[in-house]
């Protein structure tokens, strides 16, 4: 019986990882529930965000903010959302493919391309890859915070309004139910433009706010913060994103396990007969031969 | 019954109030404000203080610390952006610094950090390509 042994330390070693899949498993479940609200909660300050720009558009201002002007994009800058730790499936994966296949498209139209990276995940990649990487932020912890992503985003803009990118974008999962996690692209500078028609009837006639102290830097102020806004909204929903598919891919794993474990038992008990048939017969041959 | 506007306080992290208010005080950064309903359209920045909404009708007034922010004022409606920490350019300044040095010191320092990370990427590799294998072999079975 010398591969009965083997094949039970075998199936020990596997329950012992399915115990640890599961109970990551019931973590990131956890984890994922608070991440969900905490995106539900950033919501709210991202459209009131988007309302007063939409407003801003449609007063007449005296003043044209750079980051509302379209030029010609010569450097793109990335602002690459990624999670900080691994085991969550290919999330972070399908996330730099999708960015890939961007940034191959702006190297043959010649566009030079600049990153800022938010995550260990994504400063593993390019420190891989190589990449132009301006500035970097890691270790975020589950429940990012503002402050945590001034900084990296500041670089970005601060590039921007020097004229060294000439567009801003970001890269990040969208949540769009636990099992489903879109890797999104989108544009943060120069403003897309919104379309709020209601809202925008009313507000058509002539007018314009009273800036204090100054338009000019109220409204860089607030340009800053509606991007850094949009910039911890990506965040978060990546943290969700995270969550989900770690839960998804922990629970696929436990799965696997679950099946491997089963198919080792039957190896075993067949190892297990075989030898108690030879056994016996081995002994009956014996009596018989006595 | 008394004018009211509607008011929404919001942050990053949450939104802190929604609802009608007579009047709004605010700590704008070119002094204190207040707010009654059908307001000129302002935009200002708000520095550390405390805003407070007058719901009217004998209720208690309302507080809300703010640590700074952006206020949006429509002759019917107030929206208050509030930030989660203290901001201040020089203070942003350092963010962006500290943000640049993390990534100038990763390239600089490739070994260590770096090379754990190619490691795993490596490792990971490794790994996928040992499962295919696996899964040739019980074909072939």
């Amino acid at each position: 019986m010398a591969g009965a042994k083997e094949i039970r330390t075998q199936i020990g070693s596997i329950k012992n990882t399915q115990k640890i899949t599961r109970a990551m498993e019931m973590v990131a479940a956890a984890k994922m529930r608070k991440a969900q609200d905490r995106m539900q909660a950033s919501r709210p300050y991202a459209e009131k965000m988007r309302t007063v720009i939409g407003h801003l558009a449609l007063a007449h201002p005296q003043v044209k903010h750079p980051f509302m002007e379209r030029r010609e994009t010569k450097s793109v800058g990335y602002i690459i959302v990624s999670s900080d730790r691994g085991l969550c499936g290919g999330l972070n994966n399908n996330m730099f493919r999708r960015l890939v296949k961007d940034v191959e498209k702006l190297h043959a139209a010649d566009v030079a391309v600049r990153y800022c990276l938010i995550g260990s995940k994504a400063v593993a990649f390019f420190s891989r890859v190589g990449g132009d990487v301006l500035a970097q932020a890691t270790q975020l912890g589950e429940a990012a915070h503002m402050e945590d992503l001034v900084g990296t985003v500041k670089v970005m803009l601060d590039a921007y309004t020097n004229g060294e990118v000439d567009e801003v974008r970001i890269a990040y999962n969208r949540f769009v139910n636990t099992m489903t996690q879109q890797p999104v692209v989108e544009q943060l500078v120069p403003l897309q433009e919104t379309e709020e028609e209601e809202e925008a009837e009313k507000l058509k006639h002539h007018w314009d706010y009273i800036y204090e102290p100054e338009a000019e830097e109220v409204l860089s102020d607030l340009l800053a913060r509606y991007v850094e806004s949009l910039a911890y909204q990506a965040v978060v929903e990546n943290g969700a994103c995270e969550q989900s598919a770690r839960m998804v891919a922990m629970k696929s794993a436990s799965d696997n396990a679950g099946s491997l474990i089963d198919e080792l038992e039957l190896v075993y008990n067949k190892a297990r007969q075989a030898a108690i048939t030879q056994e016996i017969s081995e002994i009956v041959s014996g009596a018989a031969a006595v | 019954m008394a004018m009211t506007v509607h008011v929404d306080i919001v942050s990053a992290e949450g939104s802190l109030f929604s609802g009608q208010g007579e009047m709004i005080y605010a700590p704008a950064v070119m002094g204190e404000i207040g707010i009654a309903p059908r307001h000129a359209p302002l935009v200002t920045r708000l520095k550390p203080g405390d805003v407070r909404v007058d719901p009217g009708q004998g209720k208690p007034m309302e507080h809300f610390y703010v640590s700074g922010g952006i206020i949006e004022v429509q002759p019917f409606r107030v929206t208050i952006m509030a930030d989660t920490g203290i901001r201040a350019a020089d203070l942003d300044e350092l963010a962006a610094k500290e943000a640049k040095r993390r990534a100038e010191e990763a390239l600089a320092n490739k070994s260590g950090k770096m090379e754990l990370a190619k490691a795993q990427a490596e490792l990971v590799e490794a790994m996928a390509q040992l499962r295919s294998i696996e899964k040739l072999r019980k074909v072939k079975k």
